[in-house]
């Protein structure tokens, strides 16, 4: 009969206005700024730049400036200049450094290729997405000092994955240690008298104060 | 011609425009409107209120994808991919990634091509829940059925986002596999969201598809006929509406379709109800296959360990990769030259070239018809201007 | 004991009842006789219009709130006591409203008809302020007591239409001009079912006079069915008619064809911004409440209490009761149905609902001429009533709803 199909919508909606009541099914609303729901552990935004050591951030990046994120990044939104001498990383190795180190984020579109292609684990995913600015020109460019943040905060914006990150890491670097211990050792042998204590200086370096807080973006 | 009932019988263009018969009328319907979804525009000229003729106008989103696409690296054009059917990033994904395995000869383990159907199918749902909600809403439905479509479609960007990373640009299909494995959480969520979902497209249905309104509306309006739908290039559910029995996961059987088992529903009129009924039934197969998924799923690595990430220079030569996406044929063309980006880049938008017959489907209806059928071809402005 | 307790009710109940009258000479009471008169209009003019532009504040947040509620929405709960924490579940929602449209820059058009473009929305809301004239409110509580208020009524409400047409044409948009061409047709097809759905009532309580049809429904059958005209079976069927008429003329879903925003995009309120576009809002609220408020009379009884020993509560509130409860089925509507189009629309008016208009009238006949028909045959007076009603609304609607029909699909082998 006609208007049948009319009356079963109306019901529907009638079940729904009492149902937004008392079903939390129903009613899924989250009401932003008091409620937040809590970001899902892979959830990405923008990069930021892990650096071993909080008290230090600008000594201690993993980065290498090696540019492959530069050359990989699709919308081009990462700067790199590398430096000209090197530095001790936190394995104490010398490496170079990235001396700029800017990402537009204005420009980026949070692909995480730039993670993905990293050979040194150096650049991470952010969860901050709360980035809002009233300057769209000079606060959206973002330097080393604000990307750099501390691997504790890896830690807990993904944990699984800054564990897998971090086990890998002083797996490849007691590797490195035995391989230049073992070197050592060699040298040592064919020269008695050569400088001890190389070996020293290639200890697992990830340990950082634990009390280092995230810096406030 | 005389309509006895509320449905229309077709189209009544009046032959003679002179001045004795009136002025017909220009109305540019577009970029700026609240139902054009997006930044299209149509210049419709009018008899009345019925359309005696319509041009879409396009290209206020051109992004220059496909030169873009020559630019970048085979890896670099990937998350650009999310943003052209921005509701359908993970078949897009898809599509990308086959052309290129093809291209290259990537293997990809049979895990991710579990986890690809399983993206594909909760994809095919988000987008057909979200066109069920968008013509109801170009129908004048006051947003009730757009926000229930809206509160599910958010749960499955929620799974989405919880195994890419974001709700809309995934950005999780690789060569030779898939990102990140799906966690048995996941999976577990993905499970419950899929056995709950008939219950809400009952509901739903209940709601709106017997509504005597929303049949007055649809049934006969826009019809488009089996063998303009072939000429005229068109794919997917719109295709089917018409009777056509083409469904690249059939036809291709690309992925691991062919060991699934479901369905794939013909419309016998062509018309705007039929294509709405047609991805309401659609969905009643995804949810099977989702099933046979989840059942099925196999263990073991999800990324071909011999696929390489940086440094990709697939061999000289071309491939075409295409999978039905939701809203149609959306396929990839690539030639390489051996370089790391490939020598051309082409995109084949379902969308773009489902458009193309809005004219035909319009003539002779009305400005409100002409709203619902293009809601009901179902575009997405950034996959028709790339 | 007792009756002294029913004396003491009964005096505070009448005194509830005539309070808004008691107040209103109390304060006039001290002007000589002629002026008395005027004094005593104008309060009963600005207590209505207060009245129902307050209702108009509240049933902007009802409105979004029920449409909130029905789509899983909480609806607006943001703005409260301002410069407190204080939210009151978004109450305060209207009146920052009010204060954003005001404060708005109101545009005109180069183009537009400048006179035109000003006078539509006070001749819009002129014209639905003056439906409220003829409506009692309660016992005794009508502002104009006119012999003819029904035909008042009707000939106030039909004007709007025209307002609505002269904000189409003067915007000078296309849209705006489609706009008013829709809400032209529309006036014309459903002005004559409203109006025929009502005779029957007109015939039957013998009187024009809207107060006079609420006293024709006073008393109860049996002690517990009133007499309102909906529980007669030409009541019925009339106030559906009367129903499907008014969301039509208030250009309320699924007849907001002239608004139809996703087609036209804000139809004849295209070119209109600030507080133009307020005022149509709020005359558009009014001619809702306006043609609630008639249903109210001429069916439900107008302020009639439903059962006897609610009396005790005063009749202005069953008005405003019942008022509210319509108020909510057009949200309820709104909230549930798309639209029709045009075409669908003068066709649903002319082919279906002045037929059955013209049906009922010979129910409403039929219904006059056995009136004095006791015991069982009163039982047949009710089957054939009811069997002419509903026998060519089954006929006419299956007759309207052919060719439409849920389809079974095959799937492909």
């Amino acid at each position: 009969m006609l208007g049948s199909g009319l009356l079963q919508g109306l019901a529907v909606t009638a079940k729904n206005l009492v149902g937004s009541f008392h079903d939390p099914a129903r009613l899924t609303t989250v009401e932003y700024p008091e409620q937040r729901t809590k970001l899902p552990e892979a959830y990405r935004n923008f990069p930021f730049l892990v650096s071993e050591n909080a008290t230090d951030p600008m000594g201690t990046l993993r980065c290498v400036a090696c540019q492959i994120c530069e050359k990989e990044c699709p919308p081009q939104c990462i700067y790199i200049e590398k430096s000209k001498d090197k530095k001790p990383d936190a394995t104490g190795r010398p490496q170079l450094y990235p001396t700029v180190f800017d990402i537009d984020t204005s420009v980026c579109m949070s692909c995480q290729i730039c993670v993905e292609v990293c050979p040194f684990d150096a650049i991470k995913m952010d969860q901050v997405f709360e980035i809002a600015t009233t300057d769209r020109f000079t606060a959206l460019l973002l330097d080393r000092e604000q990307l750099a943040k501390p691997n504790d905060y890896y830690h807990t914006i993904h944990p699984t994955e800054a564990a897998e990150v971090d086990a890998r890491l002083a797996a490849e670097r007691k590797a490195a240690a035995e391989k230049a211990a073992a070197a050592a050792a060699k040298a040592a042998a064919a020269k008695p008298a050569a400088v001890a204590g190389l070996g020293e200086a290639g200890a697992p370096g990830s340990s950082t104060p634990a009390t280092t807080k995230p810096p406030a973006a | 011609m005389i309509a006895s009932g509320l449905q229309t019988t077709g189209a009544h263009v009046r032959e003679v425009h002179d001045d004795f018969h009136g002025d017909l009328l220009e109305v540019s319907m577009g970029p700026h409107h609240p139902s054009t979804h997006g930044v299209f525009r149509m210049q419709v000229t009018l008899d009345g209120e019925t359309i005696v003729k319509l041009k879409p106008v396009f290209g206020y989103l051109h992004r220059n994808h496909e030169k873009l696409g020559e630019n970048t690296s085979y890896l670099g054009s990937m998350p650009y991919t999310d943003r052209l059917d921005y509701l359908n990033s993970m078949t897009n994904n898809w599509a990308y990634a086959l052309a290129v395995e093809k291209l290259a000869g990537q293997p990809v383990p049979e895990r991710a091509e579990y986890l690809r159907i399983i993206l594909a199918e909760l994809t095919r749902l988000l987008n057909h829940t979200c066109l069920a909600g968008f013509l109801l809403q170009d129908s004048g439905a006051s947003g009730t059925p757009l926000m229930y479509a809206f509160r599910e479609r958010e749960k499955i960007l929620d799974l989405f986002e919880s195994l890419s990373g974001s709700r809309m640009m995934c950005n999780f299909q690789r060569f030779g596999g898939c990102r990140t494995d799906a966690s048995p959480e996941w999976l577990a969520a993905a499970k419950k969201l899929t056995d709950g979902y008939g219950a809400f497209l009952d509901e739903y249905e209940r709601l709106i598809t017997g509504n005597e309104i929303l049949m007055a509306r649809t049934q006969g309006v826009g019809v488009l006929k089996p063998d303009l739908a072939i000429s005229a290039g068109i794919t997917g559910p719109m295709l089917r509406a018409t009777g056509v029995d083409y469904d690249l996961r059939k036809v291709d059987a690309y992925g691991f379709y062919s060991r699934f088992a479901f369905r794939v529903p013909l419309g016998d009129h062509g018309d705007t109800y039929d294509r709405y009924m047609i991805r309401v039934l659609e969905m009643r197969e995804s949810i099977e296959i989702l099933q046979q998924a989840f059942r099925d799923l196999p263990a073991g690595p999800i990324m071909d360990p011999k696929a390489k990430l940086r440094g990709f220079r697939p061999k000289t030569g071309e491939a075409y990769g295409r999978i039905e996406g939701p809203k149609g044929e959306i396929g990839f063309y690539l030639i390489s030259d051996g370089t790391p980006n490939p020598y051309r880049y082409r995109v084949r938008p379902p969308s773009l070239i489902n458009l193309t017959v809005l004219e035909d489907l319009c003539l002779g209806h009305t400005v409100a018809d002409a709203v619902i059928i293009l809601g009901s071809i179902d575009i997405v402005l950034g996959e028709v201007d790339r | 004991m007792s009756a002294a307790w029913t004396n003491i009710a009964t005096s505070a109940h009448s005194l509830l009842e005539r309070l808004p009258l008691l107040a209103r000479d109390f304060t006039t009471d001290w002007l000589p006789e002629s002026a008395r008169w005027l004094a005593n209009s104008l309060i009963t003019i600005a207590t209505v219009v207060v009245a129902f532009a307050s209702l108009f504040a509240l049933l902007t947040i009802v409105e979004r709130k029920v449409l909130a509620r029905v789509q899983n929405r909480p609806g607006p709960n943001r703005v409260g006591i301002p410069f407190t924490k204080i939210k009151l579940f978004g109450l305060g929602q209207p009146l920052a409203d009010g204060i954003k449209m005001l404060t708005k820059e109101d545009i005109v058009p180069r183009a537009a008809d400048q006179v035109l473009h000003f006078l539509a929305p006070v001749a819009l809301l002129a014209f639905s302020i003056l439906t409220f004239a003829v409506i009692p409110f309660g016992r005794q509580l009508v502002p104009l007591e006119l012999d003819a208020g029904v035909l008042y009524f009707f000939a106030a409400g039909a004007a709007t239409e025209l307002a609505v047409f002269m904000a189409g044409w003067a915007s000078h948009n296309k849209y705006s001009l489609l706009a008013a061409m829709r809400a032209l047709a529309q006036l014309i097809s459903y002005e004559l079912p409203l109006l025929l759905s009502i005779v029957p009532v007109v015939m039957l309580a013998g009187s024009l006079s809207t107060v006079g049809i609420v006293e024709k429904q006073a008393g109860w059958t049996w002690g517990f069915v009133p007499h309102w005209h909906v529980f007669t079976p030409w009541g019925a069927a009339g106030f559906a008619i009367f129903f499907v008429a008014a969301l039509a003329e208030s250009n309320r879903s699924p007849f907001d064809r002239p608004e139809a925003e996703s087609e036209l995009i804000a139809g004849h309120l295209t070119e209109y911004s600030g507080f133009k576009y307020a005022l149509f809002f709020m005359a558009e609220y009014f001619g809702m409440c306006a043609l609630c408020g008639m249903g109210v009379t001429l069916f439900l009884g107008g302020w009639q209490a439903p059962l006897p020993f609610l009396e005790i509560i005063p009749s202005y509130f069953w008005f405003a009761a019942k008022l509210l409860t319509l108020l909510f089925v057009f949200m309820w509507i709104r909230a549930t149905l798309p639209r029709l189009r045009i075409d669908q629309l003068t066709r649903l008016a002319w082919k279906f609902l002045v037929p059955l208009a013209l049906i009922n009238l010979g129910v409403a006949v039929f219904w006059a001429l056995t009136a004095d028909w006791t015991g069982a045959i009163r039982a047949i007076r009710w089957i054939v009533a009811g069997a002419l009603i509903v026998g060519p609304f089954v006929l006419i609607g299956r007759k309207l709803s052919s060719g439409i029909a849920p389809r079974t699909y095959r799937y492909a082998t």
